[in-house]
């Protein structure tokens, strides 16, 4: 019974708009002397001042709350549906030249950086005023609540939706003034906070409350929004990012001009950068060998590096792992790809090396097929562009055509066109490395050429057509991606998360009730004692705790001797001392 | 790495086809309680309302086709969901059969993963499986408590979709897990969303019943016949809703954890803990609308039929959450294992 009468009026007690609406009442019952005092006000003039007042207890109603957290879910869809700028800024530019119609609309409409779109932060903002101006208030009451006595007791326990009542024979040395105060005593050992009234009248009662942490937890868990809300900010402000690929044997210092891509935050200073450097030395990939399954799926990815904190530190040897980051110089290093990078070696036409080194191909599927583009321009007479895949195991299909079969390199193979002419790199515009725009260029192999596609094994050469030089494959390095980044506001975030999901629980699961007990003695002599809960807010748990208490009363009073003479709930009993038996 | 056992691999897929069908069983078991149970009640009520016709013949006339019960009022089960009241002996066979079906079912879950030596939740095929196992496993302790047989044609139904998909739309042999996944933070955060979602199957399907049985208590308000019948044995919608938000704060901290899990998974391996990944994004609308869903049972005129709907609809978004972003949508969290 319980259970279900608190859900509609219990419920309401606690919330602000219906301390809001006993506000009103009061102001009612108080109507008529205000109204004397200023017979002629008519119309209430709003004014300014008014019509802010009347926004603000509009933004922080619950009803806005929800209206706002529901408003929230469905702006977050969007960013979900479209390819988002700061995840992936490639695919929103392949997405808007596929769609040249709808892309710069939906463009327009801030649908590529829905988390930082106007409407989106319009949302959380208001959503996040809303939530102090609802939090601070509450706050208040829960102060004074918290500080002030447990409420008087009430006249009739009987009426309150657990009640329970106790006749001690006349016998016990149990009287009402001590019954009240074992009463009090064993209250306060469960938690409450009590208070005993009349101790020397015919009618002591003790009146308890327990359960404030349920609204401190509930406040806790809302303050910590904001504060988690801050640390994503402050890790948007002072925070970077940077992209960085290491070929086996190369090292990195982390500098701006040191990373492949940069991303700082919008606050960010260059020397925020800690000088450490990182080497890698051996890149080790272990390939499921036994599963005919899910042969060649990738088990193990194990990067050794030599670290060092600055220039001339000294240097360690750490290993780097998938999910196990390395942490230096106030940044965290993740590895978040690999992959092969073939040794070539470009001869020109005037028989000088134009390139030599590793070339990074990057993986498309999991035998490694990968793309891999390469730039020479120093190559004398013309520059020279190759483009094309390396296959870690190259097999032929049927019809001669050439396709990856496993990620390891038991048959390694370049499969490159390559072209002559003014590769463009002399503009001054950044141009993206893994990116050849062949369109001014002239083709010099490539398989519908009479000179065909080049192939090439380790170890072999290739001589261009024209007399433009010749290309050999001389080795393989693996090599790594990394994402460098520093984060200042990550441990705020963990922590005020967690005080979140604690006040959270706090919030949910603890039951705020108030306990009357009060006790008399009949006529014939017998004390009488009775008891009635009350749960403020939601709690199911009411019931479970009026039996707990009818036990601790009967094992404090009646233990081992007289029986409970009335053991029940009786209900239509007033007063203790007037119960019948 | 130690090497996968491929022969207890296949036993655990045979395991799991069997319960797959004894739970098929088991729900038509339910259902035919469903069918039965109301009907027997209502032979009850009818025979009860006959012998009442010649006392109270006016009264008797007047009603077409609801219960016994009291003018305006509807039959339901009884509000503290406790065993009693009449025999279902087709609602005994569904539990009898949902536990020998959650018993292979577990069988086949935990032979996968000695099979393959990890946790057995690595791709859809075993999210599927171990779902449908906690969902199970969560509705039979749920049953040591209360009498939520009425929920079991819904739960079990459910299972029964869940062991299907793994078996006909996910199909995936034992294998180890790639590298991204093999961290302790897989079992810690998988585990506990399975948990959240399984919660939030059980107040799901308390939210339609709710639904249902609002439109039908309003039903008999208004006088009209009663077409629903079989939500006689299925509690009042307050009570479904009292129940449901119980359960449903629950599923919420463990949703809270399970979202917090995985913003520190997401920092360990991919160097954020919140980029807004497609499976992020979910994760966080899902998370909105049950906060959303507390706060309109504390929201007057939203209790009710109001909150019920987005009970519904945060679990619609588990549900897609969990299909059409795994198979469907690109991200980080690509590991469906197709
Ligand atoms: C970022 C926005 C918000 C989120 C994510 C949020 C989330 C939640 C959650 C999950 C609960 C249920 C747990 C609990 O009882 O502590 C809750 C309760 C509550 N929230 Fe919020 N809230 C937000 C904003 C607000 C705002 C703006 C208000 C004020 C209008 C508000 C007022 C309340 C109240 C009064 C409760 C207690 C309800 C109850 O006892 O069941 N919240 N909130």
């Amino acid at each position: 019974m319980s259970e279900t009468a608190k859900t509609s009026g219990g419920l309401e007690q606690d919330r602000p708009d219906a301390d809001a609406a006993a506000e009103l009442a009061r102001q009612a019952e108080a109507g008529p002397a205000g109204r004397a005092a200023a017979p002629d006000v008519t119309l209430p003039v709003l004014g300014f001042a008014g019509m802010l007042r009347w926004a603000w207890t509009q933004l922080t109603s619950m009803r806005t709350a929800l209206f706002l957290l529901l408003l929230l879910a469905v702006a977050a869809v969007p960013g979900s549906l479209f390819p988002q700028r700061p995840a992936n800024p490639a695919v929103v530019t392949q997405y808007l030249k596929d769609n040249p119609d709808t892309g710069p609309w939906l463009d327009k409409l801030q649908l590529f950086d829905v988390y930082s779109s106007v409407w989106f932060s319009a949302i959380y903002l208001l959503l996040f005023i809303s939530l102090i101006g609802c939090v601070l208030p509450r706050a208040g009451h829960h102060w004074k609540a918290m500080r002030s006595q447990p409420p008087r007791t009430p006249r009739r326990l009987s009426r309150l939706p657990e009640y329970g009542a106790l006749a001690l024979a006349a016998d016990s040395p149990v009287t009402a003034s001590s019954a009240v105060e074992d009463a009090a005593r064993l209250l306060k050992r469960r938690g409450y906070r009590v208070q005993v009234r009349g101790a020397d009248t015919a009618l002591p009662s003790v009146g308890a409350e327990r359960g404030f942490l349920k609204e401190t937890g509930n406040l806790i868990f809302h303050i910590s929004l904001i504060g988690v809300l801050v640390s994503v900010a402050v890790g948007g402000l002072f925070g970077y990012r940077g992209q960085k690929i290491i070929v086996e044997g190369d090292s990195f210092v982390n500098t701006l001009v040191g990373y492949d891509n940069f991303s700082p935050g919008t606050n960010f200073s260059e020397n925020q950068l800690e000088p450490f450097s990182l080497q890698l030395d051996k890149f080790e990939v272990v390939f499921d060998r036994e599963s005919k399954t899910h042969y060649g799926q990738p088990l193990d990815f194990t990067a050794g590096m030599t670290t060092r904190d600055a220039a001339g530190a000294e240097p360690k040897q750490q290993t780097l792992k998938v999910n196990e980051p390395l942490s230096i110089g106030g940044a965290n290093v993740y590895l978040v790809g690999n992959g092969y990078a073939p040794v070539v070696t470009v001869r020109d036409g005037d028989g000088n090396i134009a390139h030599q080194g590793p070339v990074v191909a990057v993986p498309t599927d999991g035998a490694y097929t990968s793309t891999l583009v390469l730039k020479v321009p120093d190559a004398r007479p013309e520059q020279l562009g190759f483009v094309g895949l390396f296959l870690p195991t190259a097999l032929e299909n049927e019809q001669g055509v050439a396709f990856g079969s496993d990620p390891d390199p038991f048959n390694p193979r370049l499969y490159l066109n390559s072209y002559a002419g003014d590769l463009g790199l002399d503009e001054g515009e950044p141009k993206n490395v893994y990116v050849l725009d062949t369109a001014g260029l002239r083709v010099l192999n490539d398989r519908t050429q009479e000179s065909g596609g080049i192939v090439l094994g380790p170890g072999e050469t290739f001589t261009l057509p024209d007399g433009l030089g010749t290309i050999s494959f001389d080795g393989l390095k693996r090599y790594v991606a990394l994402d460098i980044t520093a984060d200042p506001g990550e441990t705020g975030a963990l922590v005020f998360s967690s005080l979140a999901l604690a006040g959270l629980c706090a919030s949910l699961f603890v039951g705020r009730r108030r306990v009357w007990v009060r006790a008399g003695t009949h006529p014939d002599g017998r004390t009488m004692v009775e008891w009635a809960l009350l749960a403020r807010g939601e709690d199911h748990r009411l019931a479970a705790e009026a039996a707990a208490l009818r036990k601790l009363l009967e094992k404090e009073w009646l233990a081992g001797s007289a029986r409970p003479a009335d053991n029940g709930k009786n209900g239509g009993a007033g007063s203790a001392g007037a119960t019948n038996s | 790495m130690p090497s996968i056992d491929e022969t207890l691999g296949q036993y655990s897929e045979l395991f799991i086809l069997l319960a797959a069908m004894t739970f098929t069983v088991a729900l038509i078991a339910f259902c035919w309680d469903l069918a039965t149970a109301s009907r027997t009640l209502q032979a009850v009520e009818d025979r009860l309302a006959r012998q009442q016709v010649p006392a109270e013949a006016a009264v008797g006339a007047g009603r077409t086709g609801g219960g016994g019960a009291a003018e305006g009022a509807v039959e339901t089960a009884d509000e503290s969901l406790e065993y009693a009241g009449q025999r279902r002996p087709a609602a005994r066979i569904g539990v009898a059969l949902s536990a020998l079906g959650t018993l292979i079912l577990a069988a086949g879950v935990i032979s996968r993963g000695l099979a393959a030596h990890r946790v057995p939740w690595g791709n859809m095929y075993e999210f599927c499986t171990t779902g449908a196992l906690v969902v199970a496993a969560v509705f039979l302790l749920a049953l040591t408590r209360k009498d939520m047989r009425f929920l079991g044609s819904f739960v079990i139904g459910l299972v029964v979709i869940m062991l299907c998909a793994a078996a006909i739309a996910f199909p995936t042999p034992v294998a180890h897990l790639v590298p991204a996944l093999q961290s302790y933070w897989l079992i810690i955060h998988v585990s506990v969303a399975v948990i959240a979602s399984a919660l939030f199957t059980l107040t799901f399907a308390m939210s339609v019943l709710q639904l249902l049985q609002a439109r039908r208590e309003a039903t008999a308000m208004a006088g009209r016949p009663d077409r629903l019948a079989f939500l006689r044995v299925v509690p009042s919608a307050l009570t479904l809703e009292n129940v449901a938000y119980r359960i449903n704060t629950v599923a919420f901290v463990l949703w809270t954890f399970t979202v917090m899990a995985g913003a520190i998974w997401a920092e360990k391996a991919w160097g954020r803990y919140w980029g807004w990944d497609t499976k992020e994004v979910w994760s966080f609308v899902i998370w909105v609308v049950y906060a959303g869903y507390l706060h309109a049972r504390a929201t007057r005129g939203w209790t009710g039929t109001r909150a019920a709907w987005l009970s519904i609809v945060g679990y619609l978004c588990v549900i897609f959450n969990f299909t059409i972003v795994n198979v469907f949508f690109s991200g980080l969290h690509s590991y469906s294992g197709l």
